[in-house]
Formats: C-alpha cells, sequence, structure tokens
C-alpha cells in the first residue's frame, strides 16, 4: 500500500500541510473510518495533485487574457494613441478605420508600416468583434479621442465594469455595439447615460440581462436621442401578452438586498 | 460531566497517535482489533447512547495558529488574505468562529451593499480602491474550482453627494484629495446637476460631486458567500460556536519610567456550542476580534477596558451596535435607469433597487434620537418624519410613493470618530482588532483583511498604511475624523 502512494507524496506537497492535515485531526477519530481514510487520502492525494494543476491552468489562462492585454506603452509614447490603439486592436484580431482611409483587417496586422504611414491620422472606428479585450486592454481604447463607432459584439471578457468607463468616450461615440457580450447586463448598460451623444446603440442577446424588453426601454427613456436596438425586435413586434406581464411583474421579485431583509 | 467527556475527547488526540504507531501490521487485523477495542471501551462507559469515539467534527480542532472571532465580510476577508499570503500553502491553520452561520443579526447581510471613494481621509480612500480592485476581480481573487462564477451583480452608477453653500468648501478639498489619489469623481454645479439629472430640485445645492468610475452598490450577499466558499477551499475552517472566554497569561514589566506594565497574551479560546453548554477549549497565537457591531462585548471579554479609568488598560473599545433603517418604497413615475445613489444635503440617501421603479433608502439619526438597539424592530415613523420629507423636497416625484418593506440592521459604530479600528491592542498584545467601521464596513471588508493579515504575518502595513487606525488614539484622544459619514 505504501509503495503506490508514495509518488502521489511527491506530486501533492498540499497535501502534508494542506487541509488534511487539519481534518485529519478530526477524522481520525472514527476507528472504523480507518480502511476508508486510507482511500480517501489516496483520492484526495490524487485530486488535489490535479487540483494543483487545475488551478496552475486556470491561473495560466488569466495571464494569457492578461498579456494580450496590455498597454503598448512605447509605441504609444512614440507614436501617440491613434496608432498604438489600431496597433493593438489588430492585433488582437480586430479591425480598424483611419480617418478618410478603408478598414483594416488582422491581416494588415504584419504591414505594420502601413499603420505607421497614418500617424497623424485619427482613428474613428473599432470593431473588436469577437476578441479578448478586458478592462485593461479598454486603456487602449479609452485614449483614442475622435472614436466615432465601437463594436464590442460578442467580447468574452467585455462586462459592466468596462461599461462603466466608456463615459471616457463620451464626447465622440456615436455607435456602439455590445450585442452578445455574455457578461453585459442591464447595470452596465445603465452607465451608458453618459453618452449623450449616441445615436445607435445595439443590445441585442444579452444573456445576462434579465428582462430585455423592459431593459431595453428603459435604456430608451434614458438616451433620448439614441436608436437603441434590442432584443429580438421581431419579437417585440408582435407583442405577446404572458410576456408583458412578466415583465411588470418580475422587477418586484425581491433583489438581493431584500433577500437580506427577509432574513 | 460535560467537562469529563470533553477531557475524554481530548483524548482522541492519543488515541489516534497511539494506535497510529501500531500501524504497519496487515490491516484486516487491524480492523478486527480496533472492533474490538471499541466494543471494550463501550461497555466501560455508562450510558449506552453515548459514544465518545463518534463524530466529532462539528467541534473546532483544539489547536488553531489564528482565532478569528466572527465570521462576517471582515472575519472572512481576514482569513482569505491570512491563507493567501501565508509563505507556503498550509502554513497557518486558520479558524473562523461565528455563532450564527444564518447571519439573521449580522450587519453583512443587512447593509444596502454600497461603495464609494468620496471620503475625506485618505486612508479610507486607499482602502475603497483596494476594494473596487478586489471586487472588479472578484472571481479570479474567490475562484473555487468547479465553483460556478460569482455574480457581485455591480451596479456601477456612482454616488452623488450634494453639499450645502456650507459644505461646500468642504467637499470640494475632499474631491481634490480623492482625486490625488486617483479616484474618478468630478464635481457639478447646480446647473450641470439639473441638466444631468432633470428629477432633482437643486434648491439649497451650492455643489455636487458624483463617482464616475468604481462607485456603486452590490450584492452583499454574493462576497460574505463566496468568501466563505474559498476560504473553506483554502482549508480555513468555519465552526459554528460563540467565543465566551479567553484564557491568557500575564507578563510583567516595567517601562522606561520603571512603571508597572502587564501585557497580555491570550492562550486559549473557549468556544460554546450552539444549543449546549459544551465548549472547547482551542489554544492558539493570535486571535482577531472581528465581531462587528458585537466587537466591543469581545474586547471585554479579553479584559480590555477593564482598569481605571483615564487609563491604558481602562479604555474600552469605544465599538457598539446601532440601529439604522432601510426603507423600502415604490415610485412608478420615480427617477430612471442612470439614478445614481444620491445623498442629499440633509443626510437623507436613496437608490435604485432594481428595474421596476423601487428605491431604497433612509437616513442616520442624530445622537439624541438613537433608537434602542434591543431589538431590530423597524420605527415607521421614523420614514415618515426624517427620511420622506427631504427627500421628497430634493426630488419631487417622490411627493408620492408607497413604502413596501423595511429593515433595521446593526452599524458597528465606533463611537469615538466613526472609523475602523485595526490592529493589535497594546496590552492584549495577541487580539488584533478588524471592526468598528461603521457603516462602511462591508466595502472596506477586502482591503482591511488584507491589512491585519500583513500586520500578522509580517508585523507591519505594507499595501496601505493605517497606523491612523490603531487603537492607542482612543487612549491619546486623537480622533481620526472623517468629513462626511453616511
Ligand atoms: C442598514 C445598514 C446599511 C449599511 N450599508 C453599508 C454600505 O452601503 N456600505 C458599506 O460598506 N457598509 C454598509 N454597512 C456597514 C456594514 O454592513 C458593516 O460595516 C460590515 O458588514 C461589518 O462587517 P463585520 O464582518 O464586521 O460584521 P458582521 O457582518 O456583523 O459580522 C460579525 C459576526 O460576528 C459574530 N459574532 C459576534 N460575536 C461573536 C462571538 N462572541 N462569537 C462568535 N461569533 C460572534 C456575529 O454573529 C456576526 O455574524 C451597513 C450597515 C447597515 C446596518
Amino acid at each position: 500500500m505504501a509503495a503506490p502512494r508514495a509518488p502521489l507524496h511527491l506530486v501533492t506537497p498540499v497535501w502534508s500541510g494542506g487541509t488534511w492535515g487539519i481534518r485529519g485531526l478530526s477524522s481520525a477519530v472514527a476507528p472504523e473510518g480507518n480502511k476508508k481514510r486510507t482511500l480517501l487520502q489516496l483520492l484526495c492525494g490524487y485530486f488535489s495533485g490535479v487540483r494543483v494543476l487545475r488551478e496552475y491552468q486556470f491561473r495560466k489562462q488569466l495571464q494569457k487574457v492578461q498579456k494580450k492585454n496590455r498597454s503598448f506603452t512605447y509605441i504609444q509614447d512614440r507614436y501617440g494613441p491613434d496608432i498604438a490603439g489600431a496597433y493593438f486592436i489588430l492585433k488582437l484580431g480586430g479591425s480598424v478605420k483611419f480617418q478618410g482611409n478603408e478598414w483594416m483587417g488582422p491581416k494588415d496586422h504584419g504591414h505594420s508600416l502601413d499603420v505607421l504611414k497614418l500617424q497623424a491620422v485619427p482613428v474613428e472606428a473599432v470593431d473588436a468583434s469577437g476578441c479578448a479585450i478586458n478592462y485593461q486592454g479598454l486603456d487602449n481604447l479609452l485614449a483614442l479621442k475622435e472614436l466615432r463607432s465601437l463594436s464590442l459584439q460578442r467580447c468574452p471578457h467585455v462586462d459592466d465594469w468596462c461599461l462603466s468607463r466608456l463615459y471616457l468616450m463620451a464626447n465622440s461615440l456615436q455607435e456602439l455595439s455590445v450585442a452578445g457580450c455574455p457578461q453585459v447586463s442591464e447595470r452596465g448598460l445603465a452607465c451608458l447615460h453618459h453618452l449623450q451623444n449616441l445615436h445607435r446603440l445595439d443590445i441585442s442577446d444579452l444573456p445576462a440581462v434579465t428582462n430585455p424588453s423592459l431593459t431595453q426601454i428603459l435604456v430608451e427613456e434614458m438616451l433620448p436621442n439614441c436608436e437603441v436596438m434590442g432584443a429580438d425586435w421581431t419579437h417585440s413586434l408582435n407583442p405577446q401578452p404572458e410576456d408583458e406581464s412578466q415583465d411588470i411583474a418580475s422587477p418586484s421579485a425581491p433583489s438581493p438586498s431584500s433577500r437580506s431583509s427577509a432574513g | 460531566m460535560l467537562r469529563r467527556a470533553l477531557q475524554l475527547g481530548l483524548g482522541r488526540g492519543f488515541w489516534s497517535r497511539g494506535l497510529g504507531t501500531r500501524r504497519g501490521g496487515s490491516t484486516l487485523d487491524w480492523d478486527g482489533k480496533m472492533l474490538e477495542i471499541k466494543k471494550k471501551i463501550q461497555s466501560v462507559l455508562p450510558g449506552s447512547a453515548w459514544e465518545p469515539l463518534y463524530d466529532t467534527s462539528h467541534l473546532p480542532p483544539e489547536h488553531s495558529d489564528v482565532v478569528i472571532v466572527g465570521g462576517g465580510v471582515l472575519g472572512l476577508s481576514v482569513a482569505f488574505w491570512l491563507k493567501k499570503l501565508e509563505q507556503r500553502q498550509g502554513a497557518i491553520r486558520v479558524l473562523v468562529v461565528e455563532r450564527d452561520h444564518t447571519y439573521s443579526c449580522a450587519s453583512t447581510g443587512l447593509s444596502l451593499g454600497g461603495i464609494r471613494q468620496q471620503y475625506s481621509l485618505p486612508e479610507n480612500i486607499q482602502l475603497s480602491l483596494f476594494s473596487a480592485d478586489f471586487l472588479r476581480n472578484i472571481n479570479e481573487y474567490l475562484a473555487v474550482l468547479d465553483g460556478p462564477p460569482l455574480d457581485l451583480q455591480f451596479n456601477p452608477l456612482g454616488y452623488l453627494l450634494l453639499a450645502s453653500e456650507k459644505g461646500a468648501s468642504i467637499m470640494e478639498k475632499n474631491v481634490k484629495l480623492q482625486r490625488q489619489e486617483g479616484a474618478k469623481i468630478c464635481l457639478m454645479s447646480p446647473e450641470q446637476l439639473r441638466n444631468k439629472f432633470p428629477w432633482i430640485n437643486t434648491e439649497g445645492v451650492a455643489l455636487a460631486s458624483y463617482g464616475l468610475e468604481g462607485e456603486g452598490w452590490f450584492d452583499p450577499w454574493c462576497l460574505l458567500q463566496g468568501l466563505r466558499r474559498k476560504v473553506q477551499s483554502m482549508g480555513v475552517i468555519i465552526c459554528q460556536g460563540e467565543v465566551t472566554r479567553f484564557v491568557s497569561s500575564l507578563d510583567c514589566m516595567k517601562d522606561v519610567d520603571g512603571e508597572e506594565v502587564t501585557l497580555k497574551r491570550i492562550y486559549e479560546v473557549h468556544v460554546k456550542m450552539n444549543q449546549s453548554l459544551e465548549y472547547q477549549p482551542v489554544e492558539c497565537a493570535v486571535v482577531i476580534n472581528a465581531a462587528g457591531a458585537w466587537s466591543g462585548q469581545v474586547a471585554a471579554l479579553a479584559g480590555i477596558g477593564q482598569g481605571p479609568p483615564g487609563t491604558l488598560k481602562g479604555t474600552k473599545l469605544p465599538v457598539e451596535p446601532r440601529k439604522r433603517y432601510v426603507y423600502s418604497w415604490h415610485c412608478p413615475q420615480g427617477p430612471g435607469l442612470e439614478a445614481p445613489l444620491l445623498v442629499d444635503t440633509s443626510g437623507a440617501y436613496f437608490r435604485r433597487d432594481g428595474l421596476g421603479h423601487n428605491y431604497l433608502g433612509g437616513c442616520s439619526p442624530s445622537e439624541e434620537e438613537e433608537p434602542d438597539p434591543g431589538d431590530l424592530e423597524v420605527d415607521h415613523d421614523f420614514f415618515h418624519h426624517k427620511v420622506w420629507p427631504p427627500l421628497a423636497q430634493r426630488i419631487p416625484v417622490f411627493e408620492a410613493l408607497k413604502v413596501q418593506r423595511a429593515w433595521a440592521g446593526y452599524y458597528d459604530y465606533n463611537t469615538f470618530d466613526q472609523n475602523g479600528v485595526v490592529g493589535p491592542h497594546p496590552l492584549v498584545t495577541n487580539m488584533y482588532f478588524a471592526t468598528g467601521f461603521s457603516g462602511h464596513g462591508l466595502q472596506q471588508a477586502p482591503a482591511v483583511g488584507r491589512a491585519v493579515a500583513e500586520l500578522v504575518l509580517n508585523g507591519q502595513f505594507q499595501t496601505i498604511n493605517l497606523n491612523a487606525f490603531t487603537f492607542d488614539r482612543f487612549f491619546l484622544g486623537v480622533k481620526t475624523e472623517e468629513f462626511n459619514i453616511i
């Protein structure tokens, strides 16, 4: 029994001092659990080895996203925010449009010389659909002073915290799409009230929004000069009575803090 | 009898050790022997139903390096950072003692969940900035393998503080400091205010400050449960029980003037199990007092404040429960999605709650009107006399509203200067405080936990210097005050 267990000890340094060290005391009390315990130890040793590995993997994944979202301070200092922003987006796999120029896609990324030629030209549109941009990476875009159109469609790491920073673009931004972002909810959409120059806003297909139709109405009220493309507009063209009643009923459902008051 | 039972329970360490040395023989044989021994013990002991060798997992362990009193958000945050910052995984054993796992009276669950950086003390601003960062990355910090990600429900809508002419200059000074520290706060004139939030009546408002990033409100339960889940996965034991006694050793010393000083060291904490007289002594090296509104009582258990008045020994921990009401109302014409958490010049505040034109709000009573903290009953007249009139004046649509429900909770109120108490007690040298945040403890918790863990592990503050929050100030009489407390 001891021999096969030994190598497991080696892979699992946490085993001896970790959770088991403490719990071990109390569980050692039940003597009939002895046989079970060795089996459990074995499994636990095995699993915590796997656990360490998986935790490492999880951290690595996060680091990968973070690395992608680093700012290019060198480029920014040398060539200005627009080149740095464009370079950042192209590298992530998105597209950019400089004023008076054609769209540039990720395949143009190799021709960095083309980008450098546009040094004095501001970026006016960015399409970061599906890119791994996150809160940090957004810094690169917030520096674009003449950005008029921004698409963040289906960006997995764009969340409410990101939306809360878009107020920095309030002067220039006219079109915005956050359609299909899995982490964006009505709480983040509420921050868009800062963007008073917005003409078009796409908030369709947001799974984290609990009440899509009601949210759309409230966003429209909040941004009266903006055309809001909401969740399933085809669906709201032929309104279903049950649907509506649900929308009105659910807001009064207990909120997080009301749950606490019940306790 | 109970004492004896416990002593027998204590013997379990011996049992497992003694038996362990005999291991190595064939397992089958071993099992048979164990059964025999168990039978023997059963027949010797009086009473048949009771078996000492059975599960004692509900009892806390007999030793723990650190015992944290109070499993609210502050206690759990300290536990989290102790484990996170430890040198080697499993290096320190941490036990959190919480008397009520339903948290029915705990402030954490009854709070409003607000976070702001609009303070006048640099320490508070830094704490809150750190916490905002923590909350933003909560799913990195508190990730548990195979656990679903936490949904913090953060509403990043900011705080909007209104100042009258009298308060305007203080507000301006505060905002300058807040921006220096890196908070994203802007000042607004009444004119700008009317344009942005047309539902506000700006009469009597000279200036407003408005948080643009990192301010708003979130679900306090999510933070609490997330911390619980995480610390348990890190090996922290959370046990249900009440800390009723500290056993300390005394050390008499002479200070430079030749006066005698008695230093205390707690070496054992008695944890009383719920609904029984049974208690378990836990040997420990460090005690963290994170008992929220009750931390003054816990400090008294360690003898803090029991001495002649005016001496360090006689200085109490000035933290006590103060009852605060929160009312929830419905107002169909009320402010929309963009509404921030608004704090009026009168001190009354409100925020939106969900999408259905429901609002939460309240107001802190004046010192003379402090309600009796004996129970958590709600005084509905308070809303009609103190909360509604100023709010309806400020937001005219609130003239017509319907109160739906209300609740009360306890502030962990520091009567001395309404700010946190962090760090060790000068005489009871191994009791550390993490309490007294009087209405902003939830949002500071992630950062305060880190500061306390740094103190315990490294002997000094590293990330944020909180020397202004140590216990000494109560004896020295130096207040660490805020110039706008909500
Ligand atoms: C109405 C209201 C609104 C608030 N709004 C906000 C806000 O918007 N933002 C903000 O940041 N803060 C807010 N607060 C303050 C915040 O809730 C507290 O500062 C914070 O929750 C304190 O956390 P804690 O862990 O110290 O206390 P608690 O959550 O009260 O935890 C202390 C725990 O210690 C346990 N305990 C006590 N004595 C013992 C003992 N002897 N043995 C074992 N266990 C013991 C208790 O059971 C309790 O669970 C609000 C508070 C109230 C009441």
